[in-house]
């Protein structure tokens, strides 16, 4: 069993009240940094750890925030990317919802390395129940001495806010998730300025995911050192995996960084295997964004070498043969499942949160989606596949924000190892009609 | 009804002014997203013109500018809507594990196609995407409310159980 360090706890009944976090070693680490240690002490441990954006990105935390600008007399903010959206992601929904201390703990610390007064938890709006657990927990640690002035008589003050989106992927992007915060519509800024110079209101700003910044808390634990002695290279630590599909135990897993991709599918210990005895077809590793990889490239890499639950191992052999770790959505398909369908439910995705600033996103995701209803209504042709194909590549590396790349692999990575799935809409439409329908294939009634 | 004969409930008045305090006073907008929400829980569930305009007097800004951004974002709706929004998660691992089939249970046990509001005016079903809840698909959400691993028989009761309650669905 694989090493935790963020749910070691979720089990505990009222882990989610502050008298229970604390009696499991809760707060310990905010303590240490207020009273041992100083602001760039604890950018320095986040350094060791080698721990990297747990978002999607996979940038380098401690590097992230040595970037912030410091100007004399400038207001500075730590904002916290929860606007988990991603398809696939639910990781955050479910460590805010079961250790809401744990998240509000790693605001704390990040905020006194950053040397931020007023932070923000920014969720996204569907999850409104997940925000009224985590303001009854801020007013805990209010009641506490956790937030506010001179927090544990360390002479730093703290305002925590929960400010709650409302329906819009693309606010997943920091400047959309900015601009969204300032009362706008969530368009992607052009960059730069970054954030780190020019963020909210203009001031520096450092955005990061929830996971990312509740991975502060164990890394002051054990030390940035110890830190990155778990997991592989520069996959340093532990990652949260959302396991969905068609696997017999979906769930939220933490996973020691180098898991072998074959063992977290089928081990016991997580997925299970897959569902009813039947065969694994293909695996979204990362969530919807990155490539998906057919049974035989998510298995092993094109070298024959067993693919790793790693960064790197993931992204072994590029886009031809690999693909992403992502934000850890891990989405599992049957042999029963149809690629172009769910690409479809992707390519609708995509153009219903499309932000409509860039025109290679607004109308390629519109397009993309167009052209594969043509395939699941039989109505398709060869040429729709090229058609297909030449769209996405006229979207990716052409918009201001990572969205329509997004967009954009997801098509091309189906076309790549599935193109003969498309040629069987177009050949034998009528034999498709009736598959994906999960209740009918498991013979439950409709 | 005018923008002049609408206010706000004194509890929601006093939320308002929460919200506000969190932001510097020269930042207040930033609390537009949170008070749409606030008015659509308080006036019936969605945002009419003149709730709209009422959110602008309150945080000084133009009309406009409320409208570009409830216009944006998905939770807000612009339209009258059912006593209570039944949202139906369609993306990918919802999709695989039935979701397309729990639209249909839907609109034939509510006798109205997915969009329109039922006849008692009591659900109206709405098709979204991911909600964030892949590893208990397939799933709607219904206010604040996740329902999660959806059966036939969950969803009956669940009907059963709202008709009885009969309030309206609301996130704040």
């Amino acid at each position: 069993m694989s090493k935790k360090l963020l749910l070691t706890y979720d089990h505990i009944e009222g882990i989610n009240t502050l008298e229970v976090y604390k009696k499991h070693n809760g707060y310990k680490a905010l303590e240490k940094a207020l009273k041992s240690m100083k602001p760039e002490e604890v950018v320095e441990e986040v350094k060791k750890s080698g721990l990297r954006g747990r978002g999607g990105a996979g940038f380098p935390t401690g590097m992230k925030w040595s970037f912030l600008a410091k100007p004399e007399g400038v207001p500075r903010h730590l904002v916290c990317n929860a606007d988990e959206s991603e398809p696939g992601t639910f990781k955050d929904r479910y460590l805010m919802e079961r250790i809401p201390h744990l998240l509000i703990e790693g605001m704390i610390i990040s905020s006194y390395a950053l040397g931020a007064n007023t932070s923000y938890i920014y969720v996204r709006g569907e999850y409104y129940y997940v925000i009224k657990i985590l303001q009854k927990a801020i007013q805990e640690a209010y009641a506490a001495g956790l937030l506010g002035k001179n927090i544990l008589g360390s002479g730093f003050d703290l305002d925590l806010y929960v400010q709650p989106g409302a329906g819009a992927y693309i606010c997943g992007e920091e400047t959309a998730l900015l601009e969204s915060l300032e009362g706008k519509r969530g368009n992607p800024r052009i960059k730069p300025p970054f954030p780190a110079v020019a963020g909210l209101w203009g001031r520096p700003t450092v955005v990061n995911n929830v996971e990312t910044i509740a991975a502060v808390v164990p890394i002051l634990n054990i030390s940035g050192e110890e830190y990155a002695k778990i997991g592989i290279g520069k996959s340093t630590g532990t990652k949260l995996i959302s396991a969905s599909g068609h696997i017999n135990k979906p769930g939220v897993y933490e996973i020691e960084l180098g898991v072998p991709v074959e063992e977290f599918i089928f081990s016991d210990a997580y997925c299970g295997g897959i569902r009813n005895g039947k065969k694994l077809k293909a695996v979204v590793a990362g969530g919807s964004s990155v490539p998906i990889l057919p049974a035989d490239l998510i298995l092993k890499t094109a070298k024959g070498e067993n693919r790793l639950m790693t960064y790197e191992s993931l992204s072994d052999g590029g886009f031809a043969t690999g693909t992403m770790l992502g934000s850890g959505g891990f989405i599992v398909m049957d042999e029963d499942t149809s690629i172009v369908k769910n690409l479809f439910t992707f390519a609708r995705f995509y153009r219903h949160e499309s932000c409509g600033q860039c025109s290679p996103c607004r109308e390629g995701t519109s397009w993309m989606e167009k052209i594969l209803q043509k395939f699941i209504d039989g109505k398709a042709s060869m040429k729709d596949i090229d058609l297909l194909w030449d769209v996405q590549s006229k979207i990716e590396g052409k918009t201001i924000c990572p969205l329509g790349d997004a967009a954009a692999w997801p098509v091309a990575a189906a076309i790549r190892h599935f193109r003969h799935e498309f040629e069987e809409y177009v050949n034998h439409p009528e034999s498709i009609q009736e598959v994906q329908h999960y209740y009918r294939l498991n013979n439950i009634p409709v | 009804m005018t923008t002049a004969d609408i206010t706000f409930s004194e509890e929601a008045q006093q939320k308002v002014k929460d919200i506000l305090s969190q932001y510097p006073a020269d930042k207040s907008k930033s609390a537009l997203l949170p008070l749409l929400h606030l008015a659509q829980a308080e006036f019936d569930g969605w945002l009419s013109v003149p709730v709209m305009d009422y959110v602008a007097t309150i945080l000084n800004i133009k009309p406009i500018e409320v409208y570009e951004v409830a216009t944006f974002y998905s939770m807000y709706n612009l339209a009258p809507v059912g006593q209570y929004l039944i949202e139906v998660c369609q993306t990918s691992s919802c999709w695989m594990c039935g979701a397309e089939d729990i639209l249909k249970y839907l609109e034939k046990k509510l006798g109205v196609p997915t969009g329109e509001i039922s006849n008692d005016g009591m659900f109206q079903v709405k098709k979204v995407e991911c909600l964030g809840s892949c590893g208990t698909a397939p799933m709607f959400q219904i206010g604040d409310k996740f329902y999660e691993n959806l059966t036939f028989e969950k969803i009956d009761t669940i009907l059963d159980e709202l008709r009885k309650e009969n309030k309206r669905s609301r996130y704040v």
